[in-house]
């Protein structure tokens, strides 16, 4: 693959302690956008940003229609919207119908992302009770992408990392606290 | 199994020329929509359709003229529900109504209506404010088939129980049952709600004013479109409102690269609710 020009991370259940520890292994010199699609129960996604962003390495906001993705930002889909990049690299929300029962849905963002980035995205698939981001893990992988999924076994839930493998194989399959040196190894000129 | 890139680039093609064959063989633009989102629904309608491609979409879309009601629904905007967001519908509750209230007639534009949930939420805004009835409320949407439905105002009733709850968030002072009966797993609402509402096809892409509004909601419709359709639309309402009127967008849009956003000062701005400035010039599209 190419030298990556962005990173897209999925995750559900389990989510929160999974992206604190990913986030805070990250190396802040890191010059790529991270999106992240984490399903919450919650009303919005500022409280996530504001735990998140106690420990992430990098700065974390919310990701604003319209926006550009940042680089060196980790930035997070909104409550009830769909994220998906333009191919001018901005955002765009939409309400259409929940995808694998969520919304947003890492199917949508990872699908987006890959059309954007083709063999320049790398996608990392975390903790979950769904089947979310397997589909789209697999049109990544397919446009030339880089796979990276956390090991079922030391995932909080297993259901998501596993459906992932079986759907869309990875390049990398290992524990949740080698995601983020694997990452920076990857990502660091 | 082809190269993906391919692939992508094929179907890039094939969009380009199902946009084109809805705009030159129907009259509807389609090329100022934003491509992540488009792609997704026009694939999705090809699916569903059962065809192989959106070629074959493309095909259907040029020979079959009773398809293109269900073209129209496929692409324009998706259901929602009663009360979304229920902070909104509380600021139009305590802050917007009032100040309406001080019109003998009150028009209401709510633009992009889909199945008419948040028609029917504003309706009853307007009722229970006591405003109900020297009030007319403009529902419109490209999609006829939307619209028909709307007009019904026929939900799944498992939606009720969530409907109920945003209501009272809203700050709904009677119980959302008081407004619909239930039978065969559906609800269905009031048609005394209906009294006041018109609905109408209008084409946010290509269709004119149509009335003085003194408010407009337009949520989560305008997140569809590029940049230059967009601006376009908050022109539209722009010229549609009254001095003073307001508009209320979807609680994630970003108005930050529109021109015309300039004629809008915030009154809620977490909630979108905006007041069209007193200075604004108003201007007729061309």
């Amino acid at each position: 693959m190419k030298t990556p020009a962005a990173i897209v991370v999925g995750c559900s259940a389990g989510g929160l302690d999974a992206l604190k520890v990913l986030l805070s292994g990250l190396d802040p010199r890191l010059p790529q956008p991270v999106l992240v699609c984490c399903h919450t129960g919650s009303e919005t996604v500022d409280l996530l940003c504001e735990l998140l962003g106690r420990v992430s390495t990098l700065p974390v906001m919310a990701a604003a229609e319209r926006h550009m993705a940042r680089d060196g930002y980790v930035q997070l889909a909104p409550t009830g919207y769909h994220l998906l990049v333009e191919p001018d690299r901005h955002f765009a929300l939409s309400i259409d119908p929940r995808v694998n029962h969520s919304r947003p849905s890492i199917d949508v963002l990872f699908a987006s992302a890959a059309m954007v980035w083709r063999d320049a995205l790398i996608g990392v698939v975390l903790t979950g009770a769904s089947a979310d981001g397997a589909e789209g893990l697999q049109l990544l992988r397919r446009a030339g992408g880089c796979a990276i999924v956390q090991s079922p076994a030391t995932a909080q839930v297993p259901i998501m990392p596993q459906a992932a493998l079986d759907h869309a194989g990875a390049d990398y399959c290992l524990a949740l606290d080698g995601i983020a040196p694997l990452l920076n190894r990857l990502c660091l000129p | 199994m082809e190269p993906v890139t391919d692939e992508l680039a094929r179907e890039a093609i094939e969009l380009e020329l199902f946009i084109q064959a809805m705009q030159r063989r129907h009259g509807y633009d389609f090329s100022q929509y934003a491509p992540a989102s488009m792609r997704r629904r026009v694939r999705q309608l090809a699916e569903r359709l059962k065809c192989a491609s959106i070629s074959e979409l493309t095909g259907r879309a040029l020979h079959e003229s009773a398809l293109l009601p269900q073209l129209l629904e496929g692409l324009s905007v998706p259901v929602s529900d009663m009360f979304r967001d229920p902070p909104v519908f509380r600021a139009l509750r305590e802050q917007v109504l009032p100040l309406l209230a001080s019109y003998p007639q009150i028009n209401i534009w709510q633009a992009g209506c889909a199945h008419g949930e948040e028609v029917y939420s504003l309706a009853i805004l307007l009722e229970e404010a006591g405003l109900y009835d020297r009030s007319r409320i403009f529902a419109t949407d490209l999609s006829a088939n939307a619209l028909r439905q709307a007009a019904e105002g026929i939900y799944p009733d498992r939606a009720a129980q969530q409907w109920s709850r945003n209501y009272q968030a809203a700050g709904g002072t009677r119980s959302l049952a008081d407004y619909y009966s239930a039978r065969y797993s559906l609800l269905k609402l009031d048609d005394r709600l209906r009294r006041n509402i018109t609905f109408a096809q209008h084409n946010l892409a290509s269709d004119r004013v149509f009335c003085e509004a003194h408010l407009v909601l337009c949520r989560n419709v305008l997140i569809y479109f590029s940049n230059p359709l967009q601006d376009r639309c908050l022109a539209l309402f722009r010229d549609s409102l009254v001095r003073g009127g307001y508009l209320c967008l979807g609680m994630c849009e970003s108005i930050d690269f529109a021109k015309s956003a300039i004629d809008f000062a915030a009154v809620e701005a977490k909630l979108r609710i905006y007041r069209l400035v007193t200075n604004a010039v108003g201007q007729s599209p061309t």
